[in-house]
């Protein structure tokens, strides 16, 4: 049973179709790598996937017993983050926000949950620095590790390694290739293709030609456009 | 001192201390969430359109100005954010039309229509708070004191899904939160504050109040828990400090207390430069 299936998704602003009959499921265990020049509606598609923005036509269906908000997100970064002052702890526990409910205040679940996860990435030492203050690398390893506070079953990271020098792209993919073999599904969006023809399992490439399947798919796909001397996607 | 302890048995110096130390203490709650998010000028604005408000009331001689300038500054405050959102006036432009139109009409009104002998003293009153808080009704008081707990509960209540908000709010839609509606609630408050605050430091002075413990204690913690009890307690102590003087000196309270919050900025920033070098 597919986590995520979706049919016929037509994507974009009021009047201007950015991406029309997108088509592609995500079953348990994947790692889709999405991929696509700039402005071809990658950020789009993770907002209409996240429920923050609403799709022209088309439907995505959620199977699997996951809910709306069980899918754990990685944002790019915001100006607004550069000099707020908020320690990794809190940041983390604002992972917790979706199972308050009508709670004030998380309580000790939520606290465990933070350790755990804080260990998962490695930076329990961090837990009460300054998230402003921390290197680019180790800020999204906080940032993942608020994700997964959010949804274990399910990963949507947007551009995880921008702005990140090359030893921490290499560990940040290594980690997320972890969660994945330790069974969380993984969607991520990037610019890199290299990176994500070596990690993903399936690939989703949006723009003007669209294409869906696993890697070794695509690889054909790439061989035969090549050969065939056709505009390269 | 023995002329402070003799003014503290007047009634009224009581009240106004009262009502001073709960101002500041609302005020700066959300103090550190309007600077982070960049709401800093809707405060600005909205206390323009408070003013605006103030002179109709005033005009129609209303027993009770609350009831005019509380509506219209929660409904600027609420179309202020929408206009923030769509992009076809842009938002600072935005406030800055509403804040300076509420201005101008403010000021023209009470010249047309006001009978007072004294123009340009009820004007200077109103946009400087000199006397307003030391004549406050039993009514003003209650109505204070009232909107001043509702304020701190919502923000004890919310205080975890406001930081979540104002540090990521894609994030926070993403996990089923209605981050608009947290937005709204937040420029609600900001209005009611801002018609709180207005009897204190007058309307021009009233952003002071709120985005300077904020910004002071920024310079000195960097997590929002200690950032915002932090702000809670330097404004309360520099309004009292302001008050009090302004009491001893015959000193105005609005600029009084808000000499204070710069005071008292310039010593966090001080204290700040100090303890990075430390940890350098």
């Amino acid at each position: 049973m597919a986590l995520l299936k979706v049919s016929n998704l037509c994507l974009g602003y009021e009047n201007r179709k950015v991406v029309e009959n997108l088509n592609f499921e995500v079953l348990p265990g994947d790692y889709l790598c999405i991929v696509g020049e700039n402005g071809s509606g990658k950020t789009t598609l993770i907002k209409t996937l996240l429920g923050i923005k609403k799709p022209i036509s088309g439907e995505i269906v959620r199977g699997d017993g996951l809910k709306a908000n069980e899918i754990g997100y990685l944002p790019q970064q915001t100006s607004i983050q550069k000099d707020f002052p908020a320690s990794v702890h809190e940041v983390v526990l604002s992972g917790c926000q979706g199972h308050l409910g009508k709670r004030a205040f998380y309580g000790k679940e939520e606290i465990e949950l933070v350790k755990k996860n804080l260990q998962r990435m490695g930076i329990e030492n961090l837990e009460n620095r300054c998230y402003a203050e921390l290197s680019g690398g180790q800020q999204q390893r906080v940032l993942l590790a608020r994700a997964l506070c959010a949804a274990e079953k399910m990963l949507l990271l947007d551009e995880p390694v921008a702005g990140l020098d090359p030893k921490a792209t290499a560990e940040m993919y290594s980690q997320i290739r972890d969660l994945n073999k330790s069974g969380t599904t993984i969607m991520m969006v990037s610019h890199d293709l290299e990176a994500a023809l070596m990690y993903a399992t399936h690939i989703l490439h949006i723009g003007k030609h669209l294409f869906f399947g696993t890697r070794e798919e695509y690889l054909e796909h790439l061989a035969k456009d090549a050969k065939e001397g056709g505009a390269k996607i | 001192m023995d002329k402070l302890i003799m003014y503290l048995q007047y009634p009224f110096v009581r009240n106004a201390l009262i009502v001073g130390v709960l101002i500041a203490l609302c005020s700066s709650l959300f103090g550190s969430t309007l600077v982070l998010k960049r709401f800093s000028f809707i405060g600005d604005g909205l206390s323009h359109v408070a003013f605006g408000a103030l002179a109709i009331a005033s005009i129609l001689k209303l027993t009770n100005n609350m009831i005019l300038i509380l509506p219209v500054t929660v409904l600027a405050a609420v179309l202020l954010l929408k206009t923030g959102q769509n992009t076809r006036i842009k938002g600072d432009a935005a406030i800055a039309m509403v804040s300076v139109g509420a201005l101008a009409f403010g000021y023209l009104l009470m010249n047309l229509f006001s009978k007072s002998a004294n123009i340009s003293g009820d004007v200077c009153t109103t946009l400087f708070g000199s006397t307003s808080i030391l004549t406050l009704s039993d009514a003003d008081v209650w109505i204070s004191i009232i909107l001043s707990v509702v304020v701190i509960a919502l923000f004890v209540y919310f205080y975890n899904r406001i930081f979540a908000v104002t540090f990521d709010e894609d994030f926070s839609v993403s996990a089923g939160i209605n981050a608009e509606r947290y937005n709204l609630m937040i420029a609600v408050v900001i209005a009611v504050i801002i018609v709180l605050a207005m009897n204190l430091v007058g309307s021009l002075l009233i952003s002071a109040l709120v985005i300077f413990p904020a910004l002071s204690a920024m310079r000195i913690y960097r997590s929002f828990l200690k950032v915002t009890v932090c702000s809670a307690i330097l404004s309360v102590v520099s309004t009292l400090a302001g008050m009090i003087a302004s009491i001893l000196y015959s000193t105005p309270v609005g600029s009084t207390v808000v000499a204070a919050d710069v005071i008292v900025f310039g010593v966090c920033w001080l204290i700040g430069i100090l303890k990075g070098r430390k940890n350098a």
